[in-house]
Order: C-alpha cells, then structure tokens, then sequence
C-alpha cells in the first residue's frame, strides 16, 4: 500500500477561542476548508471518520456530523483510540479506500475544551481520587519523573522541546501562542505538577481540523494539487493505566514507529523533518527513543544536543505543536507534515522528502504513526 | 487511631472492593492472588489479567513496598484537595508484585524522594474509611 493514498485536502478552522460554537459546526468549516483545498465536491465524498469531541462525549455523534454536513457515507463513524485517533482513523480510511469500501475520505475532528468543559482533561484517574490522583498532567509527570530518575533526562532538556515549539510558532500566523520562551524564563516556570510546570504543558484550545483522502491514481485524474503520498502507518496500543505499566519509560509507540517504518521501506535516518504529539514535554523526547532517533535515555540529549530546529539533526514540531499551534489532540501535527511535503510551511524545512508523525492518547495509552513523502 | 472527617472524595465501596476496605479497616492490605496461575494484582477485578481465570483469593500484603514514581501537586483538580498543596502522589509497588496509586506521607520534602526507594504501609482513617498510604521505611 505503500504511496497507494494520498492526503489531497487539509482544512482547519481558527485555533483559540470559539464561543458558542458547538463541536459540530467546527467540524463543518474543517471540511468545507478541507473540500475547497483538495478540489473536490462534497457529494463525491464517501467515507466520514470523526475523532470525537474529548470534553463531551456523544453516541453516534459521527453521524451528527454526516448530517450536518448532507452525507450518507458507505464507511466512516467514530473510532476512540484518544489522541492516536486521528491517524489511527487515517489509517483505517487509507485501508478502506484499498479494499475499495470507499473512493474519497474525510477524517475530521472538533472540540471546544477552552469556551466549554475541560473535564476530559482534568477529572479524576479512575477509582483513586481518594488520593488526589486527578488530571492528564500528573499521569505526564509521573512519567517524567521516573524517566528523569532513571535516565537523567534533565529539566533543561524537557525546555529544549517548550522552548523549540514556541519558537516556531512564532512565523505561523494560525498559531494561538505566538510568544517565544527563552530557556531561562522555561526554568522559572510555575509547578503544576512536579515536575511538570506550566510550560511543559499543552494548549487548550476550540477548533476543527479535517484532512481529505483518495487513491493516488483517482488524485492524478482529478488533477488535485500536489497531493502528499501516504508511505506508511503503524500503531501501538501500551493499554495498562500508568500505575500498572512495567515500564514507564518505554510505550507501544516502538511497535507503531517499526510498522511504520516497514511499510514505508524507511529507516530514522531517511527523515529530514517530524511532527511529534507534545501534549506534554516529556513524549517528544520518550517519541525519539522510542522511533529509534536516539537510544533509550538519550531523548533528552538529542533534543538538547543534536537538534530540533530548523537547523538541527532532525527538526520537530515546525508549526509550534500542542505546545504553541494549538493544543488539539493531533491533526495539526498531520497538516503541518502535509505542508512541509508540499513545501508551503512557514518554517519550511529545505529539500524535505520524508515526514513522520506521531499521535498518543490518554497517557500513553495508545499511539499511532504516519509517515508522508514529497508532494507530486 | 484518629479518624480525620472526609473533605475529601471516598472509594465507592462495592461488591467487589468492599472485602479489600473491610480488610484495611481491620489493619491489613490485601490484594488479588489467582489459583489457577499465581498471578497478583490490584486493584480488584473479577478476572486475572493474565490467564483470564476467575477463581483467586484476597492475600494479606506484608506492608513492604517501593517507590516506583511520584508527583508533587501545586495545582489542585478538584476542590476538596485546595487545603493540601502540596501534597504527594505516588505508583507504589509492592513486594509481592501488585501496584497501586497512594500518597507518600512523612516527608518534609518530597522532591527529595528516589525512584525504587523502600517504603512501608501506613494506614490512614479519614471520614470512616481506612486509606493506605505509604511512608519511607525506617521513617
């Protein structure tokens, strides 16, 4: 299957602040942007994958969306994997239009945590709220922290990724947090949960953002515009809660990245740029070991050493990620791969041929990879 | 033992968990052992995890247990907890296998703690309930 699908069309709707606006209608303009860049109709459209809203949890709201946008589609729904969904759904759409269950897919999702409900991201932790055991950031940081003991991964090199984010979000006019961050003011950032601080954590953010899929050879007859190959994909799924993981320095994001890398004929070093979920500071660095860009332990190092930037080994995150972009579980990290393989990144990196991206859900629950090729 | 009033959120008791509160109450911390494969785990489910058996009994813990990792809370994520910052969360492994989530208690400073650091059973009576926390051992 390898380049068999391309991503014709991505589309998103301002990042930041949507008051009012249900999850549905951000799922709407995501399409309609997505639709008007890959040059196709809506009614050729026949496969609908929607992650769903993390903040408010609805049955069947897949087909909420299909209505609101005049579709009956032959395949799609909602697919849970957490943050891992958006390509995770990908993945699914890619193999469904191979076995010729559809012809052109849209993968969408929405969500609005900042003007609605956060409780997604801070309730309590299973049964263990007794404990004070409640919200995303502290599962993070229990995994920071045994990573840190065990490896000597280094607050500074936790910064090396906050401060690359925000750095590159700086030229990206769709950013919501264009303000850079020296490493100095990273070191005085304020606890959340130690050792996490305020600026190893993501955004939250309102928005949509959906991507258009199609065979390579229908993308040719419709003359879309440079339509960026699907190389290959990959999944993991680590499944044990963080308390009773055996390790917690190393997630199921290995199996997914050697899928991946299989499928696509691709070893770590043929990649010139990444896009890695950084819901927290620590999975950039721990998605770099487990890729096999840097040893296990030495994530950190890399980071810090061999480089992220533009100008680095391997430049991460060129659109300012969860971290500066937008705090949305993952498809901006697939536009921005899309976009550095068609070469119309704002921080374009020169000559780029190969990029992977990473997405990971609930903590470290689940992962999933996709590796893109140059635009034709 | 004092028996601190609950502004905090309870474990809700149920058929399954309710002989492992039962057994705190009365000093000991148990967990799940499978007769079929000698598996051990927390927290209570009807199923070993391992070979999917249902036939297990509750063991006594000996209270020996070590530091796997922990977190420090400046944030509280839910009211009842405001009063208690800073306080300490903890993956807590104990000797005979099974891990939990609790509270590392005794300590001036946690960021002081170390990963895989002994730790002993210490069991707390809030609202009602008997809580087990740990604390590091010989403290």
């Amino acid at each position: 299957m390898r380049g068999a699908v391309v991503i014709a069309g991505i589309g998103h709707t301002t990042y930041g602040v949507h008051e009012g606006r249900s999850t549905v209608s951000l799922n709407v303009e995501a399409i309609r942007r997505a639709l008007v860049d890959a040059h196709v109709e809506k009614d050729a459209v026949d496969g609908l994958f929607i992650k769903f809203p993390t903040s408010a949890i609805e049955f069947t709201y897949g087909q909420k969306v299909a209505e609101a946008v005049g579709l009956q589609p032959r395949i799609g729904g909602v697919w849970d994997q957490g943050g891992a969904a958006n390509i995770g759904m990908i993945m699914y759409a890619a193999m469904a239009i191979d076995a010729g269950q559809c012809e052109i897919a849209v993968i969408s999702f929405a969500d609005n945590p900042k003007t609605g409900s956060r409780g997604g991201i801070t309730k309590a932790m299973g049964p263990d709220e007794v404990f004070g055991w409640f919200g995303a950031a502290a599962g993070y940081a229990m995994i920071a922290r045994r990573h840190m003991q065990q490896w000597g991964t280094t607050r500074d090199q936790l910064g090396a990724i906050a401060v690359n984010a925000r750095t590159n979000a700086l030229a990206n006019v769709h950013a919501q947090l264009r303000k850079p961050l020296t490493l100095e003011e990273y070191r005085g950032s304020r606890p959340i949960v130690s050792p996490l601080t305020r600026d190893d954590c993501c955004l939250v953010s309102d928005g949509g953002a959906a991507v258009v899929l199609m065979s390579a050879a229908r993308a040719r007859r419709l003359r879309v515009p440079k339509p960026v190959p699907i190389l290959g994909f990959g999944q993991g799924q680590t499944s044990w809660n963080v308390e009773q993981r055996p390790d917690l320095t190393s997630t199921m994001a290995k199996a997914s990245a050697r899928t991946a890398f299989a499928m696509a004929g691709l070893r770590p070093s043929d990649i010139d740029v990444a896009q890695f979920y950084d819901c927290f500071t620590i999975v950039p660095i721990m998605t770099l070991e487990d890729y096999g860009f840097a040893e296990q332990g030495q994530g950190g190092a890399f980071a810090a050493n061999a480089g992220i930037g533009i100008d680095g080994q391997l430049p991460m995150n060129t659109s300012g990620g969860l971290i500066a972009e937008t705090g949305m579980p993952g498809m901006q990290l697939i536009i921005e791969g899309v976009r550095q393989m068609r070469g119309s990144a704002t921080t374009q990196v020169k000559g780029a041929r190969n990029c992977i991206v990473s997405n990971q859900g609930g903590i470290m629950h689940t992962h999933a990879t996709l590796i893109l090729g140059e635009a034709s | 033992m004092i028996d601190a009033p609950a502004n905090i959120p309870l474990p809700v008791r149920d058929a399954l968990s309710a002989p492992y509160w039962d057994a705190l109450d009365e000093g000991r911390h148990v967990f799940q052992r499978c007769f079929a494969c000698d598996n051990a785990w927390l927290p209570a489910r009807r199923e070993c995890p391992r070979c999917l058996d249902d036939a297990w009994l509750w063991e006594a813990a000996s209270g020996e247990a070590r530091l796997i990792s922990w977190v420090v809370y400046h944030t509280a994520f839910h009211p009842s907890f405001k009063e208690r910052l800073p306080y300490t969360v903890a993956i807590v492994e104990l000797v005979e296998g099974p891990r939990l989530i609790s509270n590392i208690v005794g300590v001036d400073d946690p960021e002081t703690l170390t990963i895989d650091q002994p730790l002993e059973l210490s069991i707390e009576r809030e609202g009602g309930m008997a809580i087990p926390r740990f604390r590091p051992r010989g403290s």
